[in-house]
């Protein structure tokens, strides 16, 4: 293993987000804290108990699986497809390295920051409502395991996007809308019987519903099929990771 | 012009007497071995065919070609940034697709584009590079490195703070910070300023010095011709000659003799035209080109026929051609001449 080189990209890329700690850490823990106002707050307040607490407790599992999916995709995206598009990738593909080591560099720094960044809007959390975490251990293996799967997925949108705008698409036009629809807000049983039925194809759904329950001891669909579907994610998202890797697509003509 | 073939057919052939008398490839006195590389990329085009050459180590090769003559592909395949699409490469006799780790480790390259990150600081990027290519971080050696390149005072900048010349140093200690034997310089004098070229030059003359083997490919003839201890002419993707440097200037140079008479001439004498000599417009000068290695009698000829005409020659002058002479000459020719 070329360590020194997997260590190069980590703190390459961790160096990256100190220049841009405004707009990677600060901006989605500001946008959570107005989550916390307006619907935990302002509107949470008249809102009855769900599944057995606040609404406001209810959220912060939510808000933060939300915001660290669409986080580990940003953040893995643009560190390989800033590469790509300014031409230093040229390094990287000259490099004495695997395919394995660049994923680790690259995924490694941006599953670390979004683990950080949930860890820091679990404290903001602390703020606005009482948290409870009756799992924690289980809590730290399904925000790593996210983390993880989605910086792959990042990386996977990072080779692939052509463009600035086809980097944001997955984050804001995919996550985003399966996040909002998958549970972040409610419990699927507050739901008419068809869209249960429709949200259960939701995969982000399993995401959100195995935090949550590592919290309160309650999910919206059982731990097993939660951990299933993320390891699902993560099998998906490493195959996918390899067949770039074989074809060079992308990479290397 | 048969003749341009026979350099690039010698090269075929000793690689493999050598093969033949080693039983390996992996001869010491050679870098870079490249044998049977063809290239074609997915949109169908062929940017390289056939392309048999070894790079010897310690020396500096040229690689000359126009335009999408397919000198930055090739380069690009033996650092591992292009697939090949048939033939193979070795670099310090290790296969550049089996043993990738051995063979890029060793390799240093300075691409064509000035391509950076715009934020990242001088100090950053190359203690990036280094560890990329496997290496401890040694603040000592980048220290020494970046003064070496006039970059010490500017290791806190970012690249975009950095003016052209000064990138394109970074990008050379970029390539260097893993202390490699075998450095790749593309195009590396682009648009840098006359001392900046000097300074590079002097700088690969030092690292020539060091045993470090550098293939350099250029569009400043004069570069090559300054440099190079080989050189290599690729036009089409095709490699149409490999030669020492001095002897193909000696082999495909020509000489120009001019003689300046005292009185001119009406008419150029028989004898005189017989030879090839031209006489200019006004009659003041004769002309006679003649190749550097082997038409050195018809010289002398002429000097006699001068004589016998009854001409007073009032100054003789002698001029070379330049590398770029000969370069335009061979990649202007049709590709069937070369063969």
């Amino acid at each position: 293993m070329n360590w020194h080189g997997i260590v190069a990209i980590y703190k390459y890329e961790m160096v990256r987000t100190r220049r841009t700690l405004l707009q990677g850490i600060v901006s989605p823990v500001i946008i959570t804290c107005l989550y916390f106002i307006v619907f935990g707050a302002a509107i949470g307040s008249r809102i009855e108990e769900v599944q057995g607490v606040s609404y406001g407790a209810f959220l912060v599992p939510g808000l933060i699986m939300f915001m660290v999916l669409t986080q580990s995709v940003s953040y893995a995206s643009f560190g390989i497809y800033f590469k790509r598009f300014t031409g230093t990738i040229y390094e990287l593909l000259s490099a004495p390295m695997s395919a394995i080591e660049i994923v680790i560099g690259h995924v490694g720094a941006a599953a670390s920051k979004s683990f950080v960044l949930g860890g820091i809007i679990l404290a903001t959390a602390g703020f606005f409502v009482p948290i409870e975490i009756q799992h924690p251990a289980w809590m730290v293996l399904f925000l790593l395991l996210t983390c993880i799967t989605f910086s792959l997925l990042g990386f996977i949108v990072g080779i692939w996007a052509d463009g600035f705008d086809k980097l944001q698409f997955v984050p804001l036009l995919l996550i985003t809308p399966l996040a909002f629809l998958g549970g972040t807000f409610y419990a699927i049983d507050m739901l008419p019987p068809f869209w249960q039925t429709v949200t259960l194809f939701n995969p982000v759904l399993y995401l959100i519903s195995g935090f949550r329950w590592s919290f309160y001891g309650t999910g919206d669909v059982s731990l097993w099929a939660s951990l299933g579907m993320i390891a699902l994610f993560l099998a998906l998202a490493l195959a996918l990771v390899s067949w770039i890797f074989y074809t060079g697509y992308r990479l290397k003509d | 012009m048969r003749r341009e073939c026979s350099p690039v057919r010698r090269e075929r052939d000793a690689i493999s007497d050598a093969d033949e008398a080693a039983g390996t490839t992996a001869s010491a006195a050679v870098a870079v071995e490249v044998r049977g590389l063809n290239k074609r990329y997915q949109s169908g085009f062929t940017a390289l065919r056939d392309i048999n050459l070894s790079i010897r180590r310690g020396e500096i090769f040229g690689l000359l070609g126009p335009n999408g003559a397919g000198k930055t592909t090739l380069i690009n395949i033996i650092c591992g940034i292009v697939t090949l699409s048939g033939g193979q490469v070795r670099v310090a006799g290790y296969d550049i697709q089996r043993d990738y780790r051995e063979t890029r480790r060793r390799i240093g390259l300075v691409p064509q584009e000035l391509t950076n990150e715009a934020f990242e600081t001088v100090w950053t990027t190359l203690t990036y590079s280094r560890g990329l290519f496997g290496k401890a971080p040694d603040a000592d050696y980048l220290e020494g490195l970046l003064k070496d390149l006039s970059l010490w005072e500017k290791r806190h900048s970012q690249m975009m703070q950095l003016s052209g010349g000064m990138k394109r140093r970074v990008l050379i200690a970029k390539a260097l910070s893993h202390e490699p034997d075998i450095l790749f310089l593309d195009e590396p004098t682009a648009g840098v300023d006359v001392d900046l070229r000097r300074d590079m030059w002097n700088l690969v003359r030092g690292l020539r010095r060091r045993g470090v083997t550098i293939i350099l490919t250029t569009h400043y003839i004069e570069e090559a011709e300054e440099m190079a201890d080989r050189i290599g002419v690729i036009r089409d993707g095709e490699l149409i000659l490999v030669q020492d440097k001095r002897e193909l200037m000696r082999s495909l140079g020509s000489k120009i003799v001019t003689l300046e008479l005292v009185r001119p001439l009406g008419q150029l004498p028989e004898a005189l035209a017989r030879l090839g000599v031209q006489c200019e417009p006004g009659g003041r000068e004769l002309r006679y080109h003649f190749t550097a290695d082997g038409d050195a009698g018809g010289v002398d000829a002429v000097l006699r026929a001068v004589q016998q005409s009854g001409l007073t020659v009032h100054d003789v002058h002698t001029r070379e051609s330049s590398l770029e002479q000969i370069f335009v000459r061979l990649v202007g020719e049709q590709p069937g001449d070369a063969q």
